[in-house]
């Protein structure tokens, strides 16, 4: 057994692991940081089967933004995952079976598939020797290329989801004092100040 | 079968050698999506959780894509696995954005909770 084949296992083990934990921890602050690890093994997987840039990109995106959205919007909400948690026990048994049956489906696919003939040479875009090209630009080099289409609707999705997080958590408080600029601006100081005489003995009536 | 296999002393892409095969990433993909469901149902009133349990269905869906790119040589599904991660990226911010606006109007993240629109 070479190093390769013992980093497979021991990245493997983790991540499933890792995974495990993610479904059956009891503080969600946990959960996600066990989401991180499982992250990162499977970063780990990815530089094994030679797709370094999609690795490196699974930790920029998957552990810098979506993990770290989660742990903040965890620790933002103020709720009781106690009792969230306290009835996890009734749906172990349907979980069990619908994951054990769905596993035993899978099995059956895995186990009876083959290669076509000839699927070499009906490749979409074969890998080049990575003497000649590494991983990043060959990847480069096809997605702005053949997919730069998909690549330009995925950045419109991103746009949609930015525009739409932002619009859904946006909230003017009414109980907050806040600078408007506005109001400034247009403030005129004529208006601003009046003076008026009052005579002794009488208040100001407005 | 063409088989490529990344061999970390050497740094090279390998033809055929190596005891780890297709089956191996396949078989852990599998476990990772099993696990994903099974996450899915065991926390039926928390969403946060069901929102990490799809995050890992999602992973599953891109350690097969990579494999398959892996050992046919075929930098197709890489590419792919980027817009899939784009989608579970865009799917997380706006999973959130509703979680907190619910949490805002409903003072919980209970799933059974969410039943205004049902008529």
């Amino acid at each position: 057994m070479g190093i390769a084949d013992i980093t497979f296992y021991v990245f493997a083990t983790t991540l499933v692991a890792a995974a495990l934990l993610v479904v059956v921890a009891r503080n969600p602050v946990h959960s996600v940081l066990w989401l991180i690890l499982a992250f990162l093994s499977a970063a780990g997987l990815f530089v094994l089967l030679g797709a370094e840039f999609v690795a490196m990109l699974l930790i920029i995106v998957y552990v810098g933004a979506v993990a770290v959205l989660f742990l903040f919007v965890v620790m933002m909400l103020d709720v009781d995952f106690a009792a969230l948690k306290a009835e996890m026990v009734r749906y172990i048994p349907l979980a069990g079976l619908i994951g054990i049956v769905l596993l035993m489906q899978l099995a059956l696919v895995y186990g009876t598939w083959v290669y076509s003939e000839g699927i070499d040479q009906h490749l979409g875009s074969p890998i080049p020797p990575l003497h000649e090209v590494h991983n990043t630009r060959a990847i480069g080099l096809i997605l702005y290329d053949r997919y730069v289409l998909p690549f330009q609707l995925s950045g419109l999705i991103l746009l949609i989801a930015m525009v739409g997080a932002i619009l859904l958590t946006l909230r003017h408080r009414q109980d907050v004092k806040r600078q408007n600029i506005l109001t400034q601006i247009y403030r005129d100081p004529a208006k601003a100040m009046e003076l008026r005489d009052v005579k002794p003995g009488q208040g100001l009536r407005r | 079968m063409p088989s490529r296999h990344l061999d970390i002393l050497t740094g090279y892409i390998c033809r055929g050698d190596g005891m780890i095969g297709l089956e191996h990433y396949l078989t852990v993909a599998a476990a990772l999506f099993v696990i994903g469901i099974f996450g899915i149902f065991l926390n039926r009133k928390n969403v946060i959780v069901i929102l990490m349990s799809v995050e890992l269905m999602l992973l599953a869906v891109n350690i097969n894509l990579v494999a398959f790119s892996g050992f046919l040589g075929d930098l197709t599904g890489q590419v792919f696995t980027l817009f899939v991660l784009t989608v579970a990226a865009a799917e997380a911010a706006i999973g959130l954005a509703i979680l907190v606006c619910f949490f805002r109007n409903r003072g919980s993240i209970n799933v059974e909770d969410v039943n205004v629109m049902k008529g």
